[in-house]
């Protein structure tokens, strides 16, 4: 289908470009609801795609593009599960979203992801499998995981390791601190950087650019120059399973959850 | 090189005028969380916009337990 409205997000098809858009309060987290319409979108995204040459993600929630896992819906559901169903559980989860992150990593168009604020977590890694991001000067990137006791699931690490050096990697991670728009194109994470409310014109720009090039020779050279780091995206489901059966986990999602401030977000 | 007092009084203009506020209603001691009325999430906002105007960056960590103007101007000043 060229269109579809859903309840926490929606694409359509315009002259050869989709835009995915997120919209879902309050800032486009992602729990069971949101992966099972990311799954139809990657369904559809086989049947669009030979009529399309770019894919452009976006967020319509003032917020930002994505705060990531929606961290309340994963503590209440593992709440009065046997510590090893809620790690089948989680494991369940995860693989189906790296199916998704996956298909749109390696789709056979130009993807560009346009964000604003808050693009956190699992959001950061919904950006990272695009093409390109380009970002609002307001947007902020971080991992904040490790405060859960936890590294990124949807398949941060590898990602982050197969586009930026490894000292970034480890500064973004280990520390957990947010960089701006501008320190995320000085790291070569970003490509372009606009004005405030100007990412989804700019990526419309891009995309109207990307349409003038042979569809054939854009798939030979993304396919090229971006591989799919399949063998360490396993191990990452891996890692995270495993810490995800520690105590410290169930406290940090507690502490996030019970948080009286409407969005605690700060590392 | 700004003086610290530059720092705080820059940092004042901008908070009134991001989170459209009279900048007479706002004083160094103030704890910008409750006179501001705002969220984490807006407070990160803050920071970006500190960030860019200073040309600096801060580390979310150092913002931790940090929520009058005058401490922040402190932590904003010792990156100039």
């Amino acid at each position: 289908m060229s269109s579809f409205q859903g309840k926490a997000l929606s694409w359509e098809m315009k002259a050869g470009v989709i835009e995915l858009a997120l919209h879902r309060d309050p800032c486009n987290e992602i729990g069971s609801l949101t992966l099972e319409e990311l799954e139809q979108f990657t369904e559809a995204l086989e049947k669009l795609q030979s009529d399309a040459h770019a894919l452009i993600l976006y967020s319509t929630q003032k917020a930002g593009f994505c705060a990531g896992a929606d961290l309340r819906e994963l503590y209440h559901r593992s709440q009065g599960m046997a510590k090893n169903d809620a790690v089948a559980g989680i494991r369940e989860f995860l693989e189906r979203i790296h199916r998704v992150m996956n298909a749109i990593d390696a789709a056979p168009l130009t993807t560009i992801a346009a964000v604003h604020g808050v693009t956190f977590g699992g959001g950061f890694e919904l950006a990272l499998v695009s093409d390109l991001i380009i970002a609002d000067k307001m947007a902020r990137f971080c991992f904040p995981e490790l405060r859960l006791g936890l590294v990124p699931g949807f398949g941060g690490i590898p990602r982050l390791k197969r586009d930026l050096g490894n000292g970034v990697v480890r500064d973004l991670l280990l520390t957990g601190r947010s960089f701006n728009s501008t320190k995320a194109q000085q790291v070569g994470l970003v490509s372009q950087v606009v004005g405030e409310g100007e990412a989804l014109r700019a990526a419309r720009a891009t995309a109207a650019q990307l349409g003038k090039f042979d569809r054939r020779t854009a798939i030979a050279a993304k396919q090229f120059i971006k591989p799919i780091p399949y063998d360490e995206l396993r191990k990452e489901i891996d890692i995270f399973c495993e810490l995800f059966a520690h105590p410290a986990v169930e406290v940090g999602l507690r502490k996030f959850v019970e948080s009286t401030d409407a969005q605690p977000y700060l590392p | 090189m700004r003086t610290a007092d530059q720092t705080l009084d820059e940092i004042l203009n901008l908070a009134a005028a991001h989170f459209k506020v009279s900048r007479e209603k706002l004083t160094p001691d103030d704890d910008f969380f409750k006179t501001l009325g705002i969220d984490s999430l807006q407070a990160l906002d803050l920071l970006t916009k500190l960030e860019h105007h200073f040309h600096v960056e801060l580390p979310d960590y150092e913002m931790q337990g940090v929520s009058d103007f005058r401490t922040l101007a402190e932590r904003i000043q010792s990156r100039l």
